[in-house]
């Protein structure tokens, strides 16, 4: 038996797959009747431990769209015969009646773990704080698609820096293309961490700024990448107060930016985007949803060697 | 110095950090053995100043990664008519599986029952693991 290939942490695609699936994702945007019988006859699991509707919706729409088949559950409370149970058990289970998975956990690394006992392809939709590489696989397939490409741009991520996953892979995954410079905008508690500094900024001696205020730097930016900031991630009110219209993005910021500038957000969205900047054709984080059903069209389609 | 008989034939733990003697003492599980055993606290040392120290007068298998993990300084003397017949120093294990557990709280190994916990060295200078689950980097200190 071949080796059954998963995607648990972005780090596990090379730049080479990476590029295949962009390309595939791509095309099948362009032609997506092609591909409506390429899974036919396959069968999607999709095991929510957690409830997440739309990266699930995504997943299933994804499957559909190809002509396979979905089956699984949204959350443990829901489904009595998964309760108690191990995750090794339960992935054999479920592995036996499907092609391929698609897992979301709480619990960080529970996806990797079940990598080891899934019998079929498994994907992690999200484990917690830790990853979430369909995300950044949309991310790059949306930036592809409206840039034309990855080289020569400045990429502006701006919110809560700290404890986002998205902006954490996205910066590492950006990282590997040329001349791309970054800049970090986020209030002092909510900095990138030091690792990301060390081991991918330093590392690739890329250029990066830290910032606070989105409307210094928004007049640079090819690609504005918008994050939630919340109240209770500031440490004082002061703070807070001081620069909490700083992270909304409104339609006088959007008169400062580049023409060209594309706005890219994981979504949902609580107020970082004010709904006037939605009519505005430089907002792509709807499309950038759609993207996520292609690029995970593409995933799935390559899993499954049916591509 | 308090006098322990030299043992025959056996392994000698030596060098041991002071203070994790009796660590080790518990993790090879020296405490239940059936054998001959020192486990000496606070011995003066040349190298360290102070040292704990093992003497087991038996041939068991002793896990030397895990040892290694531990700590890397320690050397396992190999005794046979009552002299050292191999030196065997340390090094740190690649992987150390079931003697630390992750301290994420929101790592699966906090959840699943039978998990094994599982650390993979990623910086051999600084001596840093982390877990193979969740990325958690794993620090003696905590
Ligand atoms: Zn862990």
């Amino acid at each position: 038996m071949s080796k059954v290939k998963h995607l648990i942490d972005p780090q596990d695609i090379s730049l080479d797959e990476i590029n295949e699936l962009i390309q595939l994702g791509e095309e099948i945007s362009n032609n997506p009747e092609r591909y409506n019988n390429v899974c036919n006859g396959k069968i999607l699991g999709t095991l929510f431990y957690e409830p997440s509707t739309r990266t699930r919706l995504s997943f299933e729409s994804a499957m559909i769209r190809l002509g396979g088949q979905v089956i699984g559950f949204s959350e443990i409370g829901s489904s009595s015969i998964m309760k108690g149970e191990s995750i090794p058990d339960t992935v054999r289970t479920i592995g036996s009646y499907v092609d391929i998975i698609a897992m979301r956990h709480p619990k960080e690394g529970a996806p990797k773990y079940a990598s080891y006992f899934s019998p079929v392809p498994l994907i992690n939709a999200g484990d917690g704080g830790h990853q979430h590489p369909t995300q950044t696989l949309t991310d790059l397939i949306t930036i592809h698609k409206v840039k034309g490409g990855f080289s020569n741009l400045t990429i502006g991520f701006c919110g809560d820096l700290k404890f986002g996953r998205t902006v954490h892979s996205l910066i590492k995954a950006m990282s590997r293309y040329t001349n791309i410079s970054f800049i970090l905008i986020s209030p002092n508690e909510l900095k990138v961490p030091n690792y990301i500094k060390t081991e991918i900024l330093d590392k690739n001696n890329l250029k990066y700024i830290e910032v606070e205020k989105l409307e210094d730097l928004i007049q640079e930016l090819d690609i504005l990448y918008m994050t939630r900031v919340q109240k209770e991630r500031f440490f004082n009110e002061a703070d807070y107060i001081r620069l909490k219209d700083s992270y909304i993005l409104d339609k006088s910021k959007m008169e400062l930016a580049k023409k060209d500038l594309i706005v890219l957000h994981p979504l949902p969205r609580v107020n970082e985007i004010s709904y006037e900047v939605d009519k505005d054709p430089r907002a792509c984080y709807f499309m950038q949803v759609k993207y996520g059903m292609y690029a995970r069209m593409a995933l799935i389609s390559k899993l499954l060697e049916v591509m | 110095m308090l006098y322990i008989d030299s043992i025959r034939k056996g392994i000698v733990i030596d060098h041991i950090k002071v203070g994790c003697g009796f660590k080790i003492f518990k993790y090879l599980k020296l405490d239940k053995a059936d054998f001959t055993v020192a486990l000496i606290m606070n011995a003066p040392s040349k190298k360290y100043g102070r040292k704990d120290m093992i003497k087991i007068e038996n041939t068991i298998n002793i896990d030397l990664r895990m040892l290694g993990f531990i700590d890397p300084n320690i050397t396992v003397n190999i005794i046979e008519n009552e002299k050292i017949t191999e030196k065997i120093n340390l090094s740190l294990p690649t992987r150390v599986e079931n003697i630390i557990k992750c301290k994420n709280p929101r790592c699966i190994t906090s959840s699943e029952r039978y998990i094994m916990h599982r650390f993979i060295l990623i910086d051999e200078e600084k001596g840093i693991y982390k877990c193979e689950y969740c990325d958690h980097i794993y620090s003696w200190e905590g």
